[in-house]
């Protein structure tokens, strides 16, 4: 759709692989006029697997992923993904966009006097009608879905609990399977192990991982945790002050980048 | 300087209010008694009347003793139901009218300020007239009866039944919202996904609590020809017949406590 897009990326193997690309585009947020807090950030998603998004408090890393499904409205700058300019829609075709962009939120953002499978199927809410929804009524296909991706997150027994009955890892797994119920392109998390244990943590990482592979789709997560993104992520893009400071594999992400990304250095040993 | 101070062995003082303070709180206890002394002027109490009226208590008890039951059967059961049937539709109706006024106030559903100034001038003009000035205006419109009452108590619960709903509407987490949203959902399967799980405790709370309130009021509502109760406490003050009199007040009585005991108990299994 954009000849810049198109123009920067190398001539993609296949148009599936092409359609789960993502390329942002001297976005840029201002909360307060003048007072940008993403200065006109660029970055191209084009690969599989985890691309991690590291960096300290308040610089940006939760408005660029919000931005990208627009919970939070961009100031300027182009989002392209499955060939539209996500900045440009609005109403049912942003509701359409939304739906193929799964999210994972640091405090699980589960309704939390619903049963553990009516969270999942949530996630169907942006295909089913309204009445469905109301009515219970999900589609048999949806349901059993909702069925396999608790068996695969580990929560099968625990299908009609009430979500607020359950654990942080266990809300975080219910959390998990509502994104991937709406049959991502691209998975988003924003700091989803920050509230949880470090083995926890693992874990989630692992099945965040392992599930994005598994539907062969890219998955952006901001994390706090050095450590977990060098351990999880493919690629590692690190963020100070509303700018991209550091793209590049794990390997390359060396003390030097680490003391920019985040200052000082005294918290290195 | 406080160094200074200890050094010097002068006490260090505290007060809890500056001068201009105390001299403010002492204006307003002399407005406060000042008040009183012109309400009780304005009132115009005659003494002659308070000198009995212990007397007049005593009197009246004993001309409603014995309490005149075989009337039960014959009018008071009817209107007993009357009133439980004003309260109960009257409850429905109002929690149907306040709903769609509630999203209209909550900030977090409408984001008009107009619209939201709106939806509050209607909680608070239906709420600050009493339920007994509505049951007259809706008397001369449908003359009297239960038809009347009913609309009486569902225009006047529409204020207080879509303020605590719109309340509850606020303070609904913006998470599980958020989460919708980033799922594609539309804006009325959020409100029945989102909102209304959070919502429910405190809506069927504030419905029965209210319902209680109304069986109360319902039941003197007749007194200016609303139907129920009121209507044969009426009738029978009217006759002089004190017995009847007593009956009415004994039912009126037991059928607050029965909505009192239901209510709480309805509310205990909810919460």
């Amino acid at each position: 759709m954009s000849v810049s897009a198109t123009a920067t990326q190398p001539p993609a193997p296949g148009a599936r692989k092409r359609e789960r690309s993502l390329v942002i585009n001297k976005l840029r947020k201002e909360y307060r006029a003048g007072q940008p807090v993403l200065r006109d950030v660029s970055l191209e998603i084009a690969n599989l697997g985890l691309t991690a998004i590291i960096g300290p408090s308040g610089t940006g890393k939760s408005t660029l992923i919000r931005c990208i499904n627009r919970l939070v409205e961009p100031t300027a700058g182009e989002i392209l993904f499955r060939g539209q300019d996500i900045v440009r829609l609005s109403g049912p075709e942003l509701r359409a966009m939304r739906r193929h962009i799964g999210m994972i939120f640091q405090e699980y953002n589960l309704v939390e006097r619903l049963s553990v499978i009516e969270n999942v199927l949530c996630g169907r809410l942006g295909y089913v009608p309204v009445w469905r929804a109301w009515l219970r009524r999900f589609p048999p296909a949806d349901v059993e879905r909702a069925f396999q991706l608790l068996d695969a997150v580990g929560l099968a027994d625990f299908a009609n609990q009430r979500a607020d009955q359950l654990s942080g890892g266990q809300r975080q797994r219910v959390g998990i399977a509502r994104a991937l119920m709406q049959e991502p392109d691209l998975v988003l998390a924003d700091e989803p192990t920050s509230s949880l244990d470090p083995k926890t943590s693992v874990e989630i990482m692992e099945l965040i991982a392992r599930r994005a592979a598994e539907r062969n789709i890219p998955a952006i997560v901001n994390m706090h945790n050095v450590e977990l993104a060098r351990r999880f992520a493919e690629r590692i893009v690190g963020m100070s002050k509303g700018s991209i400071v550091f793209d590049g594999p794990p390997d390359a992400l060396k003390d030097t980048h680490l003391i920019e990304i985040y200052g000082g250095e005294g918290w290195l040993e | 300087m406080t160094t200074a101070d200890v050094s010097a062995g002068r006490p260090r003082q505290w007060q809890r209010f500056s001068l201009p303070e105390r001299i403010m709180r002492s204006a307003f206890y002399f407005v406060v008694v000042l008040a009183v002394i012109w309400s009780l002027r304005t009132i115009e109490i005659i003494p002659e009347f308070l000198y009995d009226a212990p007397q007049q208590t005593v009197d009246l008890f004993v001309r409603m003793w014995p309490i005149d039951w075989g009337w039960y059967p014959k009018v008071v059961h009817a209107a007993l139901l009357e009133t439980l049937h004003t309260a109960t539709l009257g409850t429905i109706l109002a929690v149907a009218l306040a709903a769609p006024v509630a999203l209209m106030v909550a900030r977090n559903i409408t984001r008009s300020i107009i619209l939201n100034s709106v939806g509050r001038f209607i909680l608070v003009a239906t709420r600050s007239v009493h339920a007994m000035v509505w049951a007259l205006f809706f008397v001369a419109l449908f003359g009297p009866g239960a038809l009347a009452g009913m609309l009486a108590i569902a225009v006047h619960s529409i204020g207080f039944t879509g303020k605590f709903l719109a309340e509850a509407i606020e303070e609904a987490k913006p998470g599980p919202i958020e989460a919708l949203t980033a799922a594609g959902a539309s804006p009325l399967a959020i409100l029945i996904k989102g909102y209304w799980p959070q919502v429910k405790p405190a809506f069927l709370a504030i419905a029965t609590f209210r319902w209680d309130i109304n069986v109360r009021e319902s039941a003197v509502l007749g007194l200016v020809g609303g139907g129920g109760l009121g209507m044969a406490l009426d009738t029978a003050l009217n006759n002089l017949y004190w017995d009847q009199v007593g009956l009415v007040l004994v039912v009126i009585f037991g059928i607050v406590i029965v909505a009192e005991i239901a209510t709480a108990w309805i509310r205990s299994r909810i919460i």
